[in-house]
């Protein structure tokens, strides 16, 4: 899942003052569930865009603004309105927004913001987190992530900076290394609070591994249609 | 120019005082406050973008200080350096002349003022201690030879008000272990607090000098709100109320620090200065406590 907030509508307006008519586009994924693109938000956008002055073509939500294959069916059954209208509004994440654009050859605004989770990657029922680092180190550390329950992401022990048990960055969130010290002490291996962990091979989670990862049925199926 | 690192490893009593370069350009005022104290003590201890905020570099600054004859402690944070950067300033450091460092991890980005700052962390400080154990070896940390390798003498920070202590002790020996040679605290008010924590250290096999973080307080108002705010900074209510009751707040608050450097003399190496601002006051404070 990727959250995305909408924009302050200030920002949105400076953006169309080229255009006169808009079509304007929801994302019913994502977007949908972040409360940022789903039907009644792409309502509100016409409405205040009508109100504001501009006339809205059309507009439509689509199920994810990603799908690529899906977007083009949809639009092509309103060709008529977006062909009418100077722009898009595009109210999905950033990858949505992007998406669209390579599909219509006008420009695409983008509505919202799309906002890092943190460490949260999607709907789940429990609080645990994981940062895919690729270099393990729930052994050591009593099973809690150092990367995702330290604010700091500390590998080698407490920065010393809690009070009260309480993270000095996030007031009332628990420091994490406490709550490693509490669990280790727990399960009686406090010795492994000397070990010793070495620097991050950062490469392994800054960027994407290898293409095989990311395949899917939709990248196939656009790869597909590139050739 | 290294009496520093020859006090510590022969076992002698030392005195740094933390020295924070301004925000700006202007260094003349700050370098000229330093001589009354420079004459007295062994090190200045530079800070490194103290809290977070933006200012003119530790490297710069102790380098000026060391132009003026005295020695420092140029302090290193990992906050706003990658591995690259962190080994190249330590490289450069060598080469100004710069001997002792102190590793650090550093506060995060968000308390100072640029929250807006991306927080690197890309090492942590004893991941930076072990990377000053290697450069001084003649390797970076992939292993690669270095045409010259530093002789750097790390030190780290412990916080013996922790509370529970027990994580710092270990952290303490994780620092040892990868090459610390001495140890610097935070601001001490309780000397007990203190002494069980050295007590502890030694117990556990850590045998790192420890300088005693002494900072003079400014006001009754400045100990509640460490108390409340700063980690592991715990000022008894006694001194606070005594604090409160003083006719002359600055003798009153020299007297507490004299008191702490006193009570713990035999428990540490050394004491670290932090007067932040108090500059005028340390040549008394260390007359008083016995240390000049």
């Amino acid at each position: 899942m990727i959250y995305s907030e909408q924009k302050p509508w200030e920002e949105i307006e400076s953006y169309l003052q080229k255009d006169e008519k808009l079509f304007v586009l929801g994302c019913g994924g994502c977007a949908a569930a972040s409360g940022s693109g789903g039907e009644e938000q792409v309502k509100d956008l016409s409405y205040k865009l009508d109100e504001a002055g501009w006339e809205v073509t059309g507009s439509r939500v689509i199920e994810f603004l990603c799908n690529k294959g899906l977007v083009g069916m949809r639009l092509a059954r309103v060709s008529n309105q977006i062909e009418e209208a100077d722009s898009i509004l595009g109210a999905g994440c950033g990858i949505g927004v992007q998406a669209v654009g390579k599909l219509v050859d006008k420009q695409v605004h983008p509505a919202n913001d799309t906002v890092s989770m943190g460490h949260f990657h999607g709907a789940w029922p429990s609080e645990e987190t994981c940062e895919r680092c690729g270099e393990c180190l729930l052994e050591y550390t009593g099973g809690l992530c150092p990367l995702t329950v330290c604010t700091k992401g500390l590998l080698n022990g407490a920065c010393g900076g809690s009070h009260d048990g309480e993270c000095e960055v996030e007031p009332g969130r628990p420091c994490g290394w406490e709550l490693i010290y509490d669990r280790l002490k727990e399960i009686d291996r406090l010795d492994l609070l000397t070990t010793y962990n070495d620097p991050k091979a950062r490469e392994k989670y800054q960027f994407a591994p290898e293409m095989d990862q990311r395949k899917s049925l939709f990248w196939a199926i656009e790869a597909e249609q590139g050739e | 120019m290294a009496k520093f690192r020859e006090k510590v490893n022969g076992g002698h009593f030392v005195v740094t005082c933390e020295a924070g370069p301004p925000k700006g350009t202007e260094i003349d005022e700050m370098l000229g406050e330093l001589d009354e104290i420079g004459q007295l003590i062994d090190a200045f201890n530079v800070t490194d973008q103290q809290s977070s905020v933006m200012r003119l570099g530790s490297l710069a600054v102790s380098h000026k200080i060391q132009d003026l004859g005295y020695e420092t402690v140029y302090q290193l944070t990992c906050r706003d350096r990658n591995r690259i950067a962190l080994q190249s300033d330590l490289l450069s450091a060598e080469v100004l002349g710069l001997k002792n460092v102190l590793a650090l991890t550093g506060d995060y980005t968000t308390m100072g003022d640029h929250p807006h700052a991306k927080p690197v962390f890309d090492l942590d400080s004893p991941q930076l201690l072990d990377v000053i154990r290697q450069l001084n070896s003649g390797i970076d940390m992939e292993g690669n030879a270095l045409k010259g390798a530093t002789d750097l003498f790390p030190g780290a920070a412990v916080n013996p008000g922790a509370d529970p202590m027990e994580p710092q002790v270990f952290k303490a020996k994780m620092k040892e272990d990868r090459g610390a040679k001495f140890f610097q605290t935070q601001a001490i008010y309780d000397p007990e607090t203190f002494k069980k924590y050295v007590k502890e250290l030694r117990a556990s096999g850590v045998h790192v000098p420890v300088l005693v973080g002494v900072l003079p307080l400014k006001s009754s108002g400045m100990a509640r709100f460490m108390n409340k705010n700063i980690a592991g900074a715990f000022v008894p209510e006694e001194i606070i109320q005594n604090l409160e009751k003083a006719d002359d707040l600055v003798e009153e608050s020299l007297n507490v620090c004299a008191e702490v450097i006193k009570e713990t003399r035999n428990f540490c190496q050394g004491v670290h200065l932090m007067p932040m601002g108090w500059e005028e006051h340390v040549p008394k404070l260390m007359k008083d406590s016995g240390i000049a």
